[in-house]
């Protein structure tokens, strides 16, 4: 069976159309990279997705989500706040426990931020922060990860690395992304919009970025 | 196994102040000395569920003579506050400020009532000089914080007085306003509390009604009270100031007169050490000041900071628990509404008014003071930071009940709550030295009782001293805050 199927007319925020005529079937496993320019309704479709999950999905929103005065460790351990008895997660406020730490960890190691483990995530760069928001969604024990732009903020060899870990953690992963090479390297199938409709829906294998440019071709010309 | 992280700045300081307050706490006579307090609040209950508006002609009375001195108050300290805060690029003037909002209103009061006895002059005057000097500081920061590129644009030779008109006051006025109204709202509470010490407000009436066991008229007095000040927003017009002015001009007993030689008295010769006033010496005045200092403004000042910083951390604690209630984060809309309810009338109700309550309940120790404070306090603090949250953005999959006020909602609002807190910490203690007017071992106990002798030597003295007591806690507070950098910007109070 599949993971979601999506069969919309229309999708948008208080009257205003932001996707049309949408027909999606996602499977599990399956490695999925949103394409498109910015405005061209990435965001609204993995809201969309995120919505008919419910909980199920771990989630990195394009503003992160972090809480500044919490330290990388709290942040992160936010993943399983659910599957924690309360007081556990009240005494880990204020004393976490080394068991948690050393959940949390190995998490931080494959993204590098293992020395951060209790700074405030406020006295982080942006890059780090990314990652830290990242580090969250993988402590997610959900099977799906949805991101929307989760390296937007890093170099290229470290959104390498962080797109690795995503994809080797999470059997399902749904990406908005705008680095076309990293989109074509990392998920398996391409979905493409421009103005609020799905103009590609391919396998990547093969593809090349140029392939891509007519997503982003100024229609006026 | 657990893994102890560094604290963090905020932590230490949390955990510091606690402390004090724990130590504080342990010293602290918090006995209930009434034989049977329960009794006596099952009756105060069941007036309150039963308010009597009809109990004697003094209840609108005093509501009106209460909203009078707090009108004539406000405006004239509007005027006043305006003036000197145009010339707060002075050292001179911006110590004047301080000092004069330094001292409480009740003080003030107290000091007045020697000059002008029962004349409307007192009330008017105690609420207008130390709402001055407080109305001084918020302005001068407001045309600080204005826009300065317009002044660039202003042609050579223009008058200050045009280029202050034309440039600064236009982009203030809306702050100006704003704040006025919640001065207005202060200076209500004030009024009514300055009935304690005899004036002809609400709190003459309250004190009245209580000391007498109907409990229904107090039902009624504070209804009405909390009504008057739940609707301010709706009779408070711009067009109807005027109207309302001369209107509590009108009402106010203005026939009451005073002596002007008991004024030029009081002012050369009783407010003088009296051992200097009857030429005793220097060694009469050495043991003057020996006994003034070790008998009442040590023991005084001591109540009067362990008071306060209990209250302090009872209202932190106090306001994690209430600015739930209000937020569209952690309930819905129904649970709010009652939240709303609650906190409007605990932040209403001046704190003097629920420690004279609480007094009468428990009998005379330090725990109705901190109760009252905490309530009043917390009140105000959970309500802003309550509001704050409201404009929070949380991811879409965030935990929700209790791990979500932990992990998301306190960590976002616990800065600004402390600097809220931190910012309260002098009004707590001006309100803490006030209490002891009600009996508690407070500085406002001793000046209570030096005037009730009629020895204003040691009352200015002791006022002198809580004055510099208050101007202390305002300057470790700004170091703390500025050192944590806690910014208080959320909202002016």
């Amino acid at each position: 069976m599949s993971l979601l199927e999506i069969r919309e007319e229309t999708v948008g925020y208080s009257g205003t159309t932001v996707l049309r005529e949408l027909e999606l079937t996602i499977e599990n496993g399956e490695r999925i990279a949103l394409v498109g320019e910015s405005g061209s309704g990435k965001t609204t479709l993995l809201n969309l997705i995120q919505d008919r999950l419910g909980k199920a999905a771990a989630l990195v929103p394009q503003e992160l989500g972090l809480v500044q005065a919490l330290s990388v460790f709290h942040n992160v351990y936010m993943g399983r706040l659910h599957q924690r008895s309360v007081w556990r997660n009240l005494r880990n406020l204020f004393l976490p426990a080394k068991s948690d730490v050393d959940l949390v960890r190995p998490v931080l190691e494959k993204l590098r931020l293992e020395e951060k483990l209790f700074t405030s995530v406020g006295e982080l760069s942006g890059g780090q922060q990314q990652r830290t928001a990242v580090g969250r969604a993988l402590f997610h024990p959900g099977e799906v990860l949805i991101a929307d732009e989760p390296v937007s903020a890093v170099d290229e060899h470290q959104a390498r690395e962080i797109l690795a870990a995503i994809t080797a953690d999470k059997p399902t992963v749904i990406l908005a992304m705008h680095d076309r090479a990293l989109a074509i390297e990392f998920a398996d199938r391409l979905i493409g919009l421009r103005d609020g409709a799905v103009v590609l829906d391919a396998r990547s294998s093969g593809m090349k970025p140029g392939d891509l440019d007519d997503l982003y071709r100024n229609v006026d010309i | 196994m657990i893994v102890r992280p560094e604290p963090s700045p905020l932590g230490r300081t949390t955990t510091t102040f606690v402390g004090i307050a724990f130590i504080c706490f342990v010293f602290a006579d918090v006995a209930i000395t009434t034989v049977d307090p329960w009794q006596e609040f099952k009756l105060l209950l069941v007036g309150i569920v039963t308010p009597d508006f009809y109990a004697t002609d003094s209840v609108a009375q005093s509501i009106g003579y209460t909203l009078a001195f707090a009108f004539l108050g406000v405006a004239l300290s509007n005027v006043l506050g305006l003036v000197l805060a145009l010339l707060f690029f002075s050292r001179i003037v911006r110590t004047f400020c301080a000092v004069i909002r330094a001292v409480h209103e009740l003080f003030w009061a107290l000091i007045f009532l020697q000059l002008f006895g029962l004349s409307p002059l007192t009330g008017v005057l105690a609420i207008a000089i130390p709402y001055a000097g407080i109305i001084a500081k918020v302005y001068a920061e407001i045309l600080e914080e204005a826009d300065p590129a317009p002044l660039k644009t202003v042609p050579g030779g223009t008058s200050l007085l045009s280029t202050f008109i034309f440039v600064r006051l236009p982009d203030a006025w809306s702050h100006f306003r704003s704040y006025s109204m919640y001065r207005l709202e202060c200076g209500i509470r004030s009024s009514a509390v300055l009935g304690f010490i005899g004036l002809p407000t609400l709190g003459f009436h309250l004190e009245t009604a209580f000391k007498e066991g109907q409990y229904s008229e107090v039902s009624a007095l504070l209804i009405l009270f909390y009504v008057v000040i739940a609707t301010m927003r709706t009779w408070m017009r711009r067009q109807l100031i005027p109207v309302y002015l001369i209107g509590a001009a009108a009402i106010l007993p203005w026939g009451i007169s005073f002596s002007f030689e008991n004024i030029v008295r009081f002012l050369t010769e009783d407010i003088v050490p009296h051992p200097l006033r009857t030429g005793a010496g220097m060694d009469a005045f050495g043991d003057w000041l020996h006994l003034m200092v070790f008998e009442q403004a040590l023991p005084g000042t001591i109540a009067t900071v362990q008071l306060t910083m209990i209250a302090l951390v009872a209202t932190g604690f106090l306001t994690m628990v209430l600015f739930p209630l209000i937020s569209p984060l952690l309930f819905g809309k129904a649970s709010r509404l009652s939240g709303h309810i609650f906190l409007v009338v605990a932040r209403s109700t001046p704190e003097y008014i629920l420690a004279f309550i609480l007094l009468q309940l428990w009998g005379p120790s330090m725990l109705p003071a901190i109760i009252a404070l905490t309530i009043h306090n917390g009140a105000i603090i959970g309500h802003l930071v309550g509001r704050y949250t409201e404009t929070m953005k949380l991811r879409q999959d965030a935990s929700k009940g209790i791990n979500r006020y932990a992990y998301e909602v306190l960590p976002r609002v616990y800065r600004p709550m402390l600097a809220l807190l931190f910012y309260r910490w002098e009004i707590i203690m001006r309100e803490t030295a006030i209490l002891g007017i009600l009996g508690i071992a407070t500085l406002g106990f001793y000046v209570d009782s030096a005037f009730a002798d009629l020895r204003f030597d040691r009352a200015m003295l002791l006022i002198a001293i809580t004055a510099m007591l208050n101007i202390c806690v305002d300057a470790i507070s700004r170091s703390v805050r500025s050192r944590l950098r806690l910014q208080t910007s959320l909202k002016q109070q």
